[in-house]
């Protein structure tokens, strides 16, 4: 039967669709059942390709469920749930709309069996997802999502360009396996970074994310990442680069984030730091560091989007977000705060929370494969992320100084919303064998044992001890309203700047060197036309203009001579 | 609007109260590691208290290192907000283009003719 195998992605299209011509109490049950009924179906498919035809004389296989896969699937469709009913308040279809495009987009990159697919959903995510940031309707927005677009649409039409030369070496488009021996291995390489935010490409996120809508960081924060790190997952494991890159993304965030003020900012580079922890996990390649990269995504999403929910309804309930306006949120806003707590405790990966689970498989491939240096690095990136993430959000948006804000707890569909991730984030932590059991791969991990439990609470509440240390001394920096320039800056300001200033340059060369040529053209003209006046009477400037007109009237009558003779 | 109700740390004596039973847990896992038979995996963290003072030093010079960042990467809340690159960096960049627009008032800008 045909309906059986429909992808996942084609009922969230219809939906979209149907969102279109509905409103009220209807509208958000269709966007309230998509979700569910997907994933019920999701959930009875079993494992293999059940969609392929022929294109041309590639073989396209849209639909192709295997263990990678389906967890990525599942967790896209708890995000999409998540995050629409943080939404169901909004009366807004364009931002409706485009989140229905995007989750269901996300859900087809990662079926998807073939790079052409791949690449047409890879698009797909840019262009239905630059519509929740555009929906904030401001011009700094506008700003940041046309740099968002123009990066993401870059990194499509280098995986075009990778899947183009991958064909012709390979003649196939089968998406698996890939390695870094060849051109086209290289380019999707780098297609696949870009949308993963490596370094000096990671600037679309930290200028995109926070510029977005309320709702639509939330939906941002799932998706787009989270498919490259699938990608990355499939295409290049045990890839030893991505250990270092992975390494570098988990620690140079966290000193951006420390002096950030915008705290969905903030979130946005600790967003960097945890892919970091998945990149890596993929790079050491082995089944338990796979195993805790893929973990950790699926855990990622859901304190991620946590967190971001958490702000946005500050954001929402305040109008304001940086960290130097807020503060003493706790008194009104008790829920919020509470979830928050919940958020935070599960990326700092305390134990019983969801983070601690994934995270700490990471880690301990790291130490077993040898990569010790990089270990220490993760060391560091952990403790740092309970810094910035775990102890600065929660405390200078509802703690700290108290901003004299009395806004309430956000609508009950966005509590509604955080609850449900929070209770997740918490499940995960305490009974961690049912995601375990979902993982490409069977070790028989147990992050609960003495030593490890013990290492991981030392680490955090002494980096909290640091934080109270260098609080109470004043060392700490306090959040002042500012910019802090990242690597955006080069195309945001140095290279306009530099291009407006050499232009400048070309443009006077320019000028002086026709200036030139025509003083030069004058004087030649000046020269034989002297030399003319002085050679000839007839032809020569100073002779009379009637002279010519009489010569033209001789010539005349000469033809009407001639005519008649003839 | 103000609010006169009293709430958990308006009172100084509750956040005191609270930063003790902190203190109190971070003593009591150092020495939960005299306790605790802890089976290593390398030498680093078989060092006494290891991850307790990785994790503190780690922090404290995140921090300080972050603190120095912002000397050298903070610029005003609008800078990249103004439309006009000329009217952002008036500093370095804008005064040479104006000098050199002093000497040559032609062709200083893009409009050709």
């Amino acid at each position: 039967m045909w309906m059986i195998d429909l992808p996942p992605f084609v009922p969230f299209f219809i939906g979209a669709l149907m969102l279109l011509f509905t409103r009220g109490m209807l509208r958000s049950a269709i966007m309230l059942a998509v979700p569910i009924l997907s994933a019920l179906h999701l959930w009875m498919m079993p494992e293999g390709v059940h969609l392929q035809f022929a294109f041309f004389d590639y073989q396209l296989i849209p639909y192709r469920v295997d263990k990678l896969s389906l967890m990525f699937g599942y967790v896209f469709h708890i995000a999409a749930l998540i995050g629409i009913i943080y939404s169901l308040h909004l009366r807004d279809t364009l931002q409706q709309v485009a989140a229905m495009l995007y989750a269901g987009s996300a859900l087809g990159a990662v079926f998807a069996g073939d790079l052409l697919t791949l690449f047409i959903f890879w698009e797909l995510l840019a262009f239905t997802s630059v519509f929740l940031i555009l929906a904030r309707r401001t011009q700094r927005a506008y700003d940041a999502a046309m740099r968002y677009l123009i990066i993401q649409v870059l990194s499509g039409v280098i995986l075009l360009a990778g899947a183009l030369f991958y064909a012709a070496e390979n003649n196939s488009l089968a998406f698996g396996y890939i390695g870094l021996d060849s051109i086209a291995g290289w380019l999707i390489f780098i297609a696949f970074g870009i949308k993963c935010a490596f370094p000096f490409a990671h600037n679309w996120l930290t200028d995109a994310y926070p510029e977005a809508t309320v709702t639509g960081t939330v939906f941002l924060s799932a998706f787009t990442t989270k498919i490259a790190v699938y990608a990355l997952a499939r295409a290049y494991p045990g890839a030893e680069i991505l250990v270092y890159i992975g390494a570098a993304m988990t620690c140079f965030p966290i000193f951006f984030a420390v002096i950030e003020n915008d705290l969905r900012r903030v979130l946005a580079y600790s967003l960097i730091n945890q892919v970091g922890f998945m990149v890596v996990g993929i790079g050491i390649g082995t089944a338990l560091a796979i195993n805790g990269a893929v973990a950790h995504a699926f855990n990622d999403v859901i304190f991620k989007g946590l967190l971001f929910m958490s702000m946005g309804a500050v954001l929402h309930m305040t109008g304001r977000i940086n960290g130097s306006d807020l503060g003493g949120l706790y008194k009104t806003m008790p829920k919020t705060t509470i979830l928050c707590i919940v958020g935070a405790a599960s990326i700092s990966a305390f134990p019983l929370f969801s983070g601690f689970v994934s995270k700490s498989m990471v880690m301990t491939a790291a130490l077993e494969e040898g990569f010790d240096w990089v270990w220490l690095m993760l060391l560091f990136a952990s403790a740092g992320v309970f810094h910035h993430a775990g102890i600065k959000i929660p405390y200078f948006a509802f703690f700290a100084h108290d901003s004299g804000i009395r806004a309430t707890d956000p609508p009950n569909n966005m509590l509604l919303a955080m609850a449900i991730a929070a209770a997740l984030c918490i499940a995960i932590g305490i009974y961690p064998q049912a995601l375990y059991s979902l993982l490409p791969y069977d070790t028989g991990y147990n992050p609960y044992d003495a030593t490890h439990v013990l290492a991981q609470t030392q680490l955090l509440f002494f980096s909290a001890l640091a934080f109270v240390w260098l609080n109470l001394k004043g060392m700490y920096p306090p959040e002042l309203r500012s910019t802090v320039l990242d690597f955006d800056w080069f195309y945001r300001r140095a290279i306009p700047s530099a291009l407006q200033n050499a232009f400048s340059v070309i443009w006077r060369v320019d000028r002086a060197i026709r200036d030139a040529v025509k003083l030069r053209l004058t004087t030649y003209l000046g020269y034989f036309a002297g030399k003319n006046d002085r050679l000839s009477i007839l032809l020569s400037r100073d002779y009379p203009t009637g002279s010519m007109a009489m010569w033209v009237a001789v010539v005349l009558a000469v033809y009407l001579l001639l005519s008649f003779i003839a | 609007m103000k609010d006169e109700r009293k709430y958990l740390f308006d009172d100084p004596k509750n956040i005191k109260r609270l930063l003790n039973i902190f203190y109190l847990c971070c003593v009591v896992l150092v020495i939960l590691d005299f306790v605790i038979h802890r089976h290593t995996m390398h030498e680093w963290d078989s060092l006494w208290a290891f991850y307790p003072i990785y994790g503190f030093v780690g922090c404290v010079v995140l921090v300080l290192v972050a603190t120095w960042m912002r000397k050298l990467l903070m610029r005003s809340e609008d800078y990249y907000d103004s439309r006009s690159i000329e009217s952002v960096s008036p500093d370095s960049l804008n005064k040479k283009a104006l000098s050199k627009n002093a000497i040559n008032e032609k062709g200083a800008c893009h409009v050709d003719d």
